[in-house]
C-alpha cells in the first residue's frame, strides 16, 4: 500500500519545481525588492508584487466579510432550524452551488455583478468590491458545509441541557452546541479563506486587474493568481521566473494557512 | 411543517418570543442567511438558464469547430477524455492511500502524520498553482508538451486528497464488526479488506469519485498552461485539447460571442447538476442496497 506514499512524493515534486523554478527569480531581483516592490512593469524589468498581495489579502478579507456571517448563519439553520422536507432540497442545492464551475460564477459575475456594481456604487464595475462579493457567494458553501458538519456532530446532550435549564430552542443552540463546534466551524472558515486566495479565474473576470495598490473598494485589483494566469501565456525569460516566483508566494500563504490551521485545531483539543 | 398551521402552537410561540426577544432575532438572522443563499443560488442558476436556453442552438453541437458556429461538441468530448484519463490515475492510488491509513497503518505512526499533512496540503493549494507545476513538471521536464495527458496528471494530483478523504471518511464508518467477524472466520488482512470493508464503504467512494469528476468538469486554470486550447477532439493522449471550463473562459474573453458563452454555461451547468445528482444517488441507492443485505 506504497500509493499512500503518492501523496508525499506529489508535494515533495510540487516544492520542488516551483522553488527551484521560482527562486532563481527573486535572488536576481532581491527580496525585499520583490515582495515589497510597488511597481510591476515586467515590460522594465521591474517585478514588484506588493500590490498583488495586498490585492489577494484585500479580496480574501471582502470575501470573508460576506461569507462568513451568512455562511455560518445559514450552516446553523441546515443544522439545527431546517425542517426535514426542506432539508432534502437545501442540502443537495449546497452541494451544487459548491460543483458550479468558477468560470460560469466568473462569467455571471462579469455579466450581473459588475453593471451593478458601475450603476449603483460607481467606479468601472470591476472592482475590489465586485470580486469580493462574487469570492463570498463562492466560499458560501464551502463554509456551510463543514461548519453544518461539525455542528451535528455535537451531542445532543448539550443541547437537551441548554433546554433543561429553561433557555429556548434558539439560546440553547447558540449558547451550548454552537461553541462546542466552534473548531469545526473554524475550520470551515479556513477552508474558505484558501478557497478565497486559490481562486483565479472568477477573480480574474471581474477584479480589473490594474497593478495598483486600490484605494477605494471601487478600484481594481489584481491579485497573486491572476497575475500568473494573466501573463503567463507571453511572458519568458525573468518574466516567466517571476511569474513561478509568484506562484511560489502564493504557496508559501497557503501553507501558513494550512500550518496555523493544524496548530490551532492541535490547541483547541 | 403542520405545526405551523397549529394555531395553539404558533399562539405559545409567539407568547414565548415575546418574553425572550433576543431568540426571535437568533431565528430571524438565521432563517434570512439561508434564505439569502438559496436566492443567490437560485438567481446565478435562472439567470444563466433564462438567458443561455434560447441560444442552444444545433450548430452549437457540431462536430468540427470553427470561429462561425463556437461549437462546443470537442470540447465536451475532451472533457470526458480528461476526466476518464486523470481517474485512472487518481482512483487507483487514492484508494490505495486511504485503505493503507485506515486499515493497515498503525496509530501513532509517523508515516501516517506525513501522508495527513501533504495531503491536507496538496488540498489547499490554489489550481493555478497546480497548473504552473504541470506545465513546468509534465509539460516541460517530461516532455509531454502541451496534451491531454498533462492535463489528466496535473488534474489526478489535484482529485487526489478528494478521493483520499472521502474514501476514508467511508472506510471509517464501515463497523469493526465487520472486520472482526471476518478476522473471527480466519481471514487475512488482506482478504478482509478487499472483500469485507471496501464493498461496503462503496457508496461512499463512489460518491467521492463523482465529486472529483465535478472538480474536474469545472477546472479551467490549471488546465490552460497544461492541456493547451485547441478547440478540436484529440486524436491521442499527447494532443493538446481544451475542455468545456477552458472553452467557455476561452470564449467569454474574446467577447465576441456572448450568447454562446451563456449556452455554454448552461452546458456547464447541466453537466454539474447531473454530476451532483448521480453523486446523491450513487450513495443513497447504493447506501439502501447495502442496508437490505444486512
Amino acid at each position: 500500500m506504497f500509493s499512500a506514499c503518492v501523496s508525499i512524493a506529489a508535494v515533495v515534486l510540487i516544492c520542488l519545481f516551483l522553488f527551484m523554478k521560482g527562486l532563481p527569480a527573486v535572488a536576481k531581483i532581491g527580496v525585499f525588492d520583490f515582495l515589497l516592490g510597488k511597481e510591476w512593469r515586467p515590460s522594465n524589468n521591474i517585478f514588484g508584487i506588493f500590490p498583488m498581495i495586498v490585492g489577494s489579502v484585500y479580496v480574501t478579507a471582502g470575501a470573508l466579510l460576506i461569507g462568513v456571517p451568512v455562511g455560518i448563519l445559514a450552516a446553523i439553520f441546515m443544522a439545527r432550524f431546517c425542517p426535514e422536507p426542506l432539508y432534502k432540497i437545501m442540502k443537495p442545492a449546497i452541494n451544487l452551488m459548491a460543483g458550479i464551475p468558477s468560470v460560469v460564477y466568473g462569467f455571471f459575475g462579469l455579466v450581473v455583478l459588475v453593471p451593478f456594481v458601475r450603476e449603483h456604487v460607481g467606479g468601472r464595475g470591476m472592482s475590489m468590491l465586485t470580486a469580493s462579493l462574487l469570492l463570498g457567494l463562492m466560499i458560501l458553501p464551502t463554509i456551510i458545509s463543514v461548519a453544518e458538519s461539525s455542528i451535528r456532530a455535537v451531542p445532543q446532550s448539550y443541547y437537551e441541557g441548554g433546554l433543561a435549564l429553561g433557555a429556548s430552542h434558539e439560546r440553547s443552540v447558540f449558547m451550548a452546541v454552537v461553541p462546542a463546534a466552534k473548531s469545526g466551524i473554524f475550520a470551515g472558515v479556513v477552508l474558505g479563506v484558501g478557497r478565497a486566495i486559490g481562486e483565479t479565474m472568477a477573480v480574474k473576470m471581474v477584479a480589473g486587474n490594474q497593478t495598483l495598490i486600490p484605494e477605494k473598494l471601487t478600484d481594481g485589483v489584481r491579485t497573486l493568481t491572476a497575475n500568473i494566469v494573466l501573463e503567463m501565456g507571453y511572458s519568458t525569460d525573468l518574466h516567466r521566473e517571476a511569474l513561478i516566483a509568484t506562484a511560489v508566494v502564493l504557496f508559501v500563504f497557503i501553507l501558513i494557512i494550512n500550518l496555523s490551521f493544524s496548530l490551532l485545531k492541535r490547541r483547541s483539543k | 411543517m403542520m405545526k405551523l398551521f397549529d394555531r395553539e402552537y404558533l399562539r405559545r410561540k409567539i407568547k414565548e418570543y415575546k418574553r425572550d426577544p433576543f431568540s426571535f432575532v437568533l431565528l430571524a438572522a438565521v432563517c434570512l442567511a439561508a434564505f439569502v443563499t438559496m436566492l443567490a443560488l437560485l438567481f446565478v442558476i435562472v439567470y444563466i438558464l433564462v438567458k443561455g436556453i434560447p441560444h442552444l442552438t444545433p450548430e452549437l453541437f457540431s462536430w468540427e469547430y470553427n470561429s462561425d458556429n463556437v461549437s462546443l461538441m470537442p470540447a465536451l468530448i475532451n472533457t470526458l477524455l480528461i476526466a476518464a484519463l486523470s481517474l485512472l490515475f487518481a482512483v487507483p492510488v487514492g484508494i490505495g492511500a486511504a485503505v493503507y491509513l485506515t486499515e493497515y497503518a498503525k496509530r501513532g505512526n509517523k508515516l501516517v502524520g506525513i501522508v495527513r499533512i501533504t495531503a491536507e496540503t496538496l488540498s489547499g493549494i490554489p489550481s493555478i498553482v497546480y497548473g504552473l507545476f504541470g506545465s513546468l513538471f509534465f509539460v516541460k521536464y517530461l516532455g509531454f508538451g502541451l496534451s491531454l495527458l498533462s492535463g489528466a496528471l496535473t488534474l489526478a494530483i489535484m482529485i487526489l486528497p478528494l478521493i483520499m478523504r472521502t474514501t476514508e471518511e467511508a472506510l471509517l464508518t464501515v463497523p469493526d464488526s465487520y472486520r472482526e467477524g471476518s478476522f473471527g472466520l480466519g481471514a487475512g488482512r488482506l482478504r478482509t479488506v478487499f472483500k469485507i470493508v471496501l464493498p461496503s464503504a462503496v457508496p461512499g467512494i463512489l460518491s467521492g469519485i463523482i465529486l472529483g469528476i465535478g472538480r474536474i468538469v469545472g477546472e479551467s486554470a490549471a488546465l490552460i498552461f497544461t492541456a493547451g486550447t485547441v478547440a478540436e477532439v484529440a486524436n491521442s493522449v499527447f494532443d493538446s485539447a481544451r475542455t468545456l471550463s477552458v472553452h467557455m473562459y476561452a470564449i467569454s474573453g474574446e467577447g465576441l460571442h456572448i450568447d454562446q458563452t451563456y449556452a455554454t454555461a448552461v452546458v456547464l451547468l447541466a453537466v454539474t447538476i447531473i454530476i451532483n445528482a448521480l453523486s446523491e444517488f450513487a450513495a443513497k441507492k447504493l447506501g439502501g442496497g447495502e442496508r437490505q443485505n444486512e
